[in-house]
């Protein structure tokens, strides 16, 4: 059986211009969305405060717990159905962070009971201090740097052979991150700056595919993070974890196009770089089609039956398989065709 | 065919080593070894993380030194106007007349070495100086509160008795708290997080407690308060207490504390002992302040403030209260344990009920069966007697992975068990590429085995490659996480590795056995 016939020869490249309009309206969109958001939806992981999950019993409705969290002073909060309606579970939420030391959880628990009449479980607490969850977004955010490097790093000695160049680059770009972190500058603004500067670092010292691979990264980052924030869903630790996953994945794909690209130039020779390119493509399309079915098999039988806690995760995971697959056929690639249209030797 | 046995053999030694480490979580009597370990989010459990507020420390080294420099110039005879404690953590000294500015000078260049001056002016015969403990003293004074803090909760937690507690420094400052299975949280919570500094203070009895109330309250003394609760109303009140604030003796002296029931009221109290020190000081306190009352301060609370009958040998004292037995209890831990050094403050905390635990292991084992079922149907038919053989490989892997994790004692988290699943996913990766390519080796007339041999040559670099970069993302994600993304990034390497393992060796294996050993001229792919 199979999909994708063996003489396939779609011209990707030749609709590249149109992927180039469908990716920037992506970044734009999700810009828009973050500053309409004012930023990233930190959940308390990176916001600092309490959520508590409650099990009722009986089903108990919104206004009602809510009315009942009225009763003890908890500062701005928040409740949340959560998992399947017929679990009656829901997340109460709220930004104080000092409390559980003096039994919080009690005493929500006491005032959920004395207004609904039915008996409450606490099944999860989580506080977080805001000195911790600065510290952890400060993290999360270096977690993705060094990602992103230390693959850059290890594309450009892998294809081009240039370990050294791309490990100086690397090193250098590290180190004065570190530097100017310690003398509190703002974290996001300075990996923000970062990135940009390993892009331009990248074009100058002619690195093609780490470029063509970080672009992509990078890309598939804004569009899964955009996406978050449309939906109005919240960053935790876990979507930390699926959004390295996805770079891990994304990359996946990107490195078994670039192999084929490498192989291929050296057997035809004589065609020019974008035959060998959509060349390459197509030989890899059946491979890159079967594996995102089966991620995204497993990813959405988690979604669906995972449970709450692995929801917005698995969530994550399915965006980013997604965009994931698209970057690595119309992003990476078409970007080692800039080089030739600078009109520079191609030496790949 | 050398080459081939030693593959055999290795592929053999790998799953067998795998499954030994796998049989103590199925029987725990098979061997010895440990099970998996779960993490807090599926077995439930507590984990803390507490900052020590080390800059107390220093700040109760320097009034305790401001106490001993005057008692050192009472003792040298040297005439001061004042010496106090200012701006928390520095010394200001005023001593009038120049014999007494000599003899002190004398005194600090030989005697008070540790103290650093910051500035010093003589004007009028008056010498003004303001002293402080050098850079690296305070630092090591950090140091020893944040290590002394962590010893003696991890002494609190063994005697609370909580099974396989993990506890440990992270960072400067902060300690890491991992209790498993924990049932009781607040009070864990309470025990983990009293300073319990025991202190024994006489009562200002010469001045007027109401005064006091009224914000006049006399230098050299504090208000502090005794929680009582009626027992009728049920209604918490405080009675205050004008107590000085000298402390004649701390909890640094006791030797044991121990839960004794008062046979006369049927209530719990503790009985304390001192140490020999400790035992000649109390002595000696009860000795000069016969019919005067001592309070036993405990965290700036009043427990008890019972007048002196006699003079008291022996090092024995008993704490009174209205305690409950588990409240004596663990009264009596936190003494015996002894005082943190410092005030901590929980600055995370991550409960999760037993049960919603084992509900996180239903649903992620379930999802992880549905989706590997999934994946495993369409192997077979999509590639049939091939998508079989990566089905054996990818079932090995899952054998593999929980191998591994058994092995190295690594835990298993929901997210570590969501990485498995995303694994399942991913591990066909590398049979597909390596179906495809042989694929595409037989589209250009090659026979089965040269196809399989192609196939497998050109696409070991490749998945190689694309491994390799997963892997850097799961350490990245592994240095930077915390328990349970610590556990997805364990589980993502490992089924990195296992899935190269099994595409590369096992496959492999599996293929050349059947068209090399078995003979047969064709495999359906």
């Amino acid at each position: 059986m199979r999909f994708i016939k063996s003489d396939i020869n779609l011209n990707f490249l030749g609709k590249s211009k149109l992927a180039f309009y469908i990716s920037a309206t992506m970044i734009l969109v999700s810009f828009v969305s973050l500053i309409l958001h004012k930023g990233p939806k930190y959940g308390i992981d990176f916001a600092g405060g309490t959520l508590i999950q409650v099990k009722f019993l009986a089903p108990a409705s919104i206004n009602i717990i809510k009315s009942g969290l009225d009763t003890i002073d908890l500062g701005k909060s928040s409740v949340q159905q959560f998992g399947d309606k017929e679990d009656n579970e829901y997340l109460v939420r709220t930004d104080i962070s000092v409390m559980t030391s003096q039994g919080l959880s009690g005493k929500v628990k006491n005032a959920l009971e004395a207004v609904t009449g039915n008996e409450v479980e606490i099944r999860r607490i989580e506080m977080v201090g805001p000195q911790v969850g600065k510290d952890l977004r400060e993290k999360a955010l270096f977690a993705m740097f060094y990602a992103l490097l230390f693959i850059t790093i290890y594309i450009s000695g892998r294809f081009e052979f240039k370990w050294i160049l791309s490990g100086i680059m690397a090193a250098a770009l590290m180190s004065s991150v570190y530097f100017l972190s310690l003398i509190n500058v703002s974290i996001p603004i300075l990996i923000t700056a970062a990135l940009i500067l390993a892009i331009i670092l990248f074009w100058f010292l002619n690195l093609k595919y780490a470029m063509g691979a970080i672009v992509a990264l990078i890309h598939d980052i804004i569009i899964t993070v955009g996406i978050f924030s449309i939906f109005d869903k919240e960053f935790t630790l876990p979507i930390i974890a699926a959004l390295l996953t996805i770079i891990g994945y994304s990359l996946n794909d990107t490195i078994i196009v670039f192999d084929r690209i490498r192989e291929n130039l050296k057997k035809y020779r004589k065609k020019p770089l974008d035959f060998v390119i959509n060349r390459s493509l197509n030989e890899t399309l059946s491979r890159t089609i079967l594996t995102s079915l089966t991620t995204l098999t497993v990813v959405i039988a988690l979604f669906v039956i995972g449970g709450g806690i692995v929801h917005d995760f698995a969530f994550a995971m399915i965006i980013g398989i997604l965009i994931g697959t698209y970057s690595s056929i119309y992003v990476a690639s078409p970007i080692l065709l800039i080089w030739r249209r600078r009109g520079k030797k191609i030496q790949l | 065919m050398k080459n081939f046995s030693w593959r055999v053999i290795l592929v053999f030694a790998v799953i067998i080593a795998a499954i030994v480490y796998i049989l103590p979580t199925i029987n725990q009597g098979w061997w010895p070894h440990k099970k998996i370990n779960l993490g807090l989010d599926l077995q439930g459990g507590m984990h803390l993380v507490l900052e020590v507020d080390t800059d107390k420390s220093v700040e109760s080294t320097i009034e305790r030194m401001t106490y001993e420099l005057r008692s050192l110039l009472k003792k040298k005879n040297i005439r001061y106007v004042g010496i106090d404690r200012i701006e928390d953590t520095k010394i200001s000294l005023k001593i009038r007349g120049n014999n007494n500015i000599l003899s002190f000078d004398k005194l600090l260049d030989n005697e008070l070495e540790d103290l650093q001056v910051l500035s010093k002016s003589t004007d009028d015969e008056i010498l003004t100086m303001i002293l402080n403990l050098p850079e690296d003293e305070t630092h090591h004074i950090k140091k020893l509160a944040a290590e002394q803090a962590l010893e003696t909760i991890r002494n609190r937690i063994d005697q609370f008795g909580v099974n396989e507690p993990d506890i440990r420094r992270q960072g400067e400052k902060r300690i890491l708290i991992q209790l498993p299975g924990i049932k009781d949280t607040q009070r864990a919570k309470e025990l983990i997080g009293k300073t319990a500094l025991l202190e024994f203070k006489l009562l200002d009895e010469t001045h007027d407690l109401n005064a006091a109330l009224k914000g006049n309250i006399p230098a050299g003394s504090e208000l502090l308060y005794q929680d009582n609760e009626d027992a009728a109303t049920e209604r918490a009140t405080k009675s205050p207490y004008l107590v000085k604030k000298r402390t004649l003796l701390t909890g640094e002296y006791l030797t044991d504390a121990r839960v004794q029931i008062d046979s006369q009221f049927n209530e719990s109290y503790i009985s304390i002992n001192f140490d020999k020190k400790g035992a000649r000081i109390f002595e000696r306190i009860t000795e000069e302040n016969v019919k005067k009352r001592l309070a036993i301060v405990l965290d700036n609370k009043v427990y008890s403030a019972p007048v002196i009958q006699e003079k008291i040998t022996g090092g024995e004292a008993r704490i009174t209260g209205n305690f409950t037995t588990e409240e004596a209890r663990d009264l009596a831990i936190v003494l015996r344990a002894g005082a943190l050094p410092a005030p901590v403050e929980i600055i995370e905390e991550r409960t999760v009920g037993p049960s919603l635990g084992a509900d996180s292991i239903k649903k992620g084992l379930i999802s992880m069966c549905v989706g590997g079922m999934l994946v495993v149907l369409f192997m077979v038919v999509y590639y049939k007697v091939s998508g079989l053989i990566a089905n054996i490989a990818l079932i090995l892997n899952i054998v593999l992975i929980a191998g591994g994790l058994a092995a190295f004692q690594a835990t298993l988290t929901l997210p570590g068990i969501a990485g498995i699943i995303l694994t399942i996913g991913m591990a066909v990766d590398a049979n597909v590429l390596i179906f495809e390519r042989i694929r595409e080796e037989m589209n250009l007339g090659k026979t089965q085995r040269a196809a399989v041999n192609a196939g497998y040559s050109k696409a070991t670099l490749t998945i190689l490659d694309a491994n390799v970069t997963t892997l850097i993302a799961a350490l990245v994600l592994f240095q930077f996480g915390t328990g349970p993304i610590k556990g997805f990034a364990v589980t993502l390497s490992l089924g990195v590795l296992a899935s190269l393992f099994t595409a590369l060796i096992l496959a492999r294996l599996v293929f050349d056995y059947l068209l090399i050993n078995r003979k047969i001229k064709s495999l359906s792919i």
